[in-house]
């Protein structure tokens, strides 16, 4: 029998085509965040993406040149909103860097404390949610389960279990409740307990490696190169941790290693971050066995921290101590100073310039997730449409810290 | 940070570094906007400095000061320790005439950070290779970090996006043309 088309030539055959325009969010079941990617396509293959930020900028910068520089811990709590005690005490160090106060050491050991639980609080969502977006909602599930257990004990502390606004110039805003290290003590175990379990559910799955292992890879002297810092520079293999390589607070009295990575991809941030989340119950167990039972907990100085409440309503002094702080404001001496810790996603920084008066002149936070979400472009184009998914979830992308 | 490298920076640029300061722990240059790359791939590559690590970039503005802009940089060393502020003071009082050199060909991660003073200061950086806005929309007037921008200035309404034209980085003739018969029949491009 004759072929249907035997007066057609092969080339005639093939059909015209031209690559297609796809746009993947912002608001994407499979993104875990508000970001907008708009892809060229060659069938699956990406040719090229343009990754677009800004839904979630509310002018977090405009807005801290407003108020008085306490007035700015609400603000910060809304940046990294999976991990807003790192932001909290980033930006008090910053401005007692200004002011050139230390914190009592219970101070400083209390900011540790509840820094190291944000920053597990802030792996496990990263890494649960990088899973659920993978089709494994059961890890995800447990992991939610683990940071509830953690935002209970910030819950008791602060009064809050997200937003916090807990951090204060030259302190906190409360000492440590009688039942802090009981809490912590009972909690992380059952943490490290549900961590097991969640990763015997995934470590050991063929789909869930495959679709990690060899995705999204990046070079250490790129990853340098483009501003990385935290886990996503560390899972390169470039150890660079603030918390060891310039210790800021207590960190230089505990022991505790920096998890490195060694291929760079979607595999090795998602394994630095399950690591780093036990050195943090680490640094938790020595800080909590180092920590003054009992002490100040705010800089003894008038100019800076509010007087006690019995005090603003019998005494002449504390009222007008009082009546300065909110309605002046802090005086912090003009200059401009750059503070850096590490926040959940890398380097935090904040550059802060005053002028003299109790208003910031310009609060500059340096959002470690916004030089990786700017990587994002390059990482996944040549990839498959799936691979953006874990890709971008790896990042651990915050909305609110990237766009602020 | 170090006093060493601001020593060697004024040494290797003489008039061309404007001032020098330390305060609170923190070295900083403030460079003449013509020396700008120059400084930034002189830091980046000399075996002394090393700065291969570009940690932020953003604007800043000084209202009633001229040059009124000014562009800081910070910078660190992953194999020294060391770190470093960089400022260019660019701009006139009316805000206009803020250009400075891009750096985004001596560290590929000033791409989004440029884009972001831009899109906040105005400032533009020559040599960017795509340089718009970042964290607002394209339609967004004024540039809301300046001083004299009103923290409760209401913008226009964005009237709605007729036709289909693309957003960049995408040109007229990259990627599909929305809508089935936006070519004509047959056109393989």
């Amino acid at each position: 029998m004759e072929p249907l088309y035997s007066e057609l030539d092969e080339g005639e055959l093939e059909l015209p085509s031209q690559p297609m325009t796809l746009n993947v969010g912002p608001a994407h079941p499979a993104m875990h965040g508000t970001v907008r990617c708009v892809l060229e396509l060659s069938g699956e293959t990406i040719l090229k993406a343009d990754v677009q930020i800004g839904y979630l900028h509310r002018g977090f910068e405009k807005m801290c040149e407003r108020g008085t520089w306490s007035q700015v811990f609400p603000y910060v709590d809304r940046c990294n909103y999976v991990s807003p005690m790192l932001n909290n005490v980033g930006f008090a160090l910053a401005v007692e860097k200004m002011l050139g106060v230390t914190v009592p050491e219970r101070c400083q050991y209390y900011r540790v404390a509840l820094g190291e639980l944000a920053r597990i609080a802030d792996h496990l969502t990263c890494n649960g949610a990088m899973a659920m977006e993978l089709g494994a909602f059961t890890p995800f599930l447990w992991f939610m389960k683990a940071r509830e257990m953690i935002y209970d004990i910030m819950e008791e502390e602060t009064g809050a279990r997200i937003t916090h606004s807990f951090g204060r110039v030259g302190g906190m805003a409360k000492p440590p409740t009688p039942a802090f290290a009981e809490m912590v003590r009972s909690a992380v175990p059952h943490v490290l307990a549900i961590l097991a379990e969640g990763e015997g559910l995934l470590l050991r799955n063929r789909i869930f490696i495959d679709r990690l292992q060899g995705v999204g890879v990046i070079k250490p002297e790129d990853a340098v190169a483009l501003g990385w810092t935290g886990p996503c520079l560390r899972s390169t293999g470039v150890p660079y941790d603030v918390r060891k390589a310039h210790p800021y607070l207590v960190y230089d009295r505990f022991d505790f290693d920096v998890p490195v990575g060694s291929a760079g991809d979607n595999w090795d941030r998602f394994m630095v971050r399950l690591e780093e989340i036990r050195q943090s119950a680490r640094i938790l167990e020595q800080c909590l066995a180092q920590m003054p039972k009992d002490g100040p907990i705010n800089v003894e100085d008038p100019r800076i921290i509010l007087p006690p409440k019995d005090e603003v309503y019998s005494t002449i002094e504390g009222t007008i101590q009082h009546f300065k702080i909110v309605m002046e404001g802090i005086q912090v001496p003009a200059g401009e100073v750059y503070s850096y810790t590490e926040g959940g996603n890398g380097e935090l920084g904040f550059y802060l310039v005053s002028d003299g008066s109790g208003t910031p002149y310009r609060v500059r936070i340096r959002p470690p997730c916004f030089a990786v979400t700017g990587a994002l472009q390059q990482l996944i184009e040549g990839l498959m449409v799936p691979d953006i998914v874990p890709t971008f979830g790896s990042l651990n992308m915050i909305g609110g810290e990237c766009d602020r | 940070m170090s006093q060493a490298l601001l020593d060697l920076l004024r040494e290797k640029f003489g008039a061309q570094i404007l001032e020098t300061s330390s305060q609170f722990g923190d070295e900083t240059a403030v460079v003449a906007p013509s020396a700008w790359r120059a400084v930034a791939l002189f830091l980046r590559d000399d075996p002394a400095c090393r700065m291969t690590m570009m940690v932020d970039l953003c604007g800043s503005d000084y209202l009633g000061r001229t040059p009124r802009f000014e562009v800081v940089l910070h910078l660190y060393s992953l194999e020294k320790g060391h770190r470093l502020r960089l400022k260019a003071r660019v701009g006139d009082a009316e805000g206009e005439a803020v250009e400075v050199d891009s750096l985004v060909s001596v560290w590929p991660g000033a791409n989004w950070f440029e884009r972001e003073a831009f899109d906040m200061f105005g400032i533009v950086f020559a040599g960017h290779p795509d340089l718009r806005r970042i964290l607002l929309y394209p339609e967004f007037e004024g540039h809301p970090l300046r001083k004299d921008y009103p923290a409760d200035r209401v913008q226009p309404l964005v009237p709605f996006r007729e036709g289909y034209e693309k957003q960049p980085p995408f040109d007229r003739f990259e990627g599909m043309s929305f809508g089935r018969n936006a070519l004509p029949k047959g056109t393989v491009e």
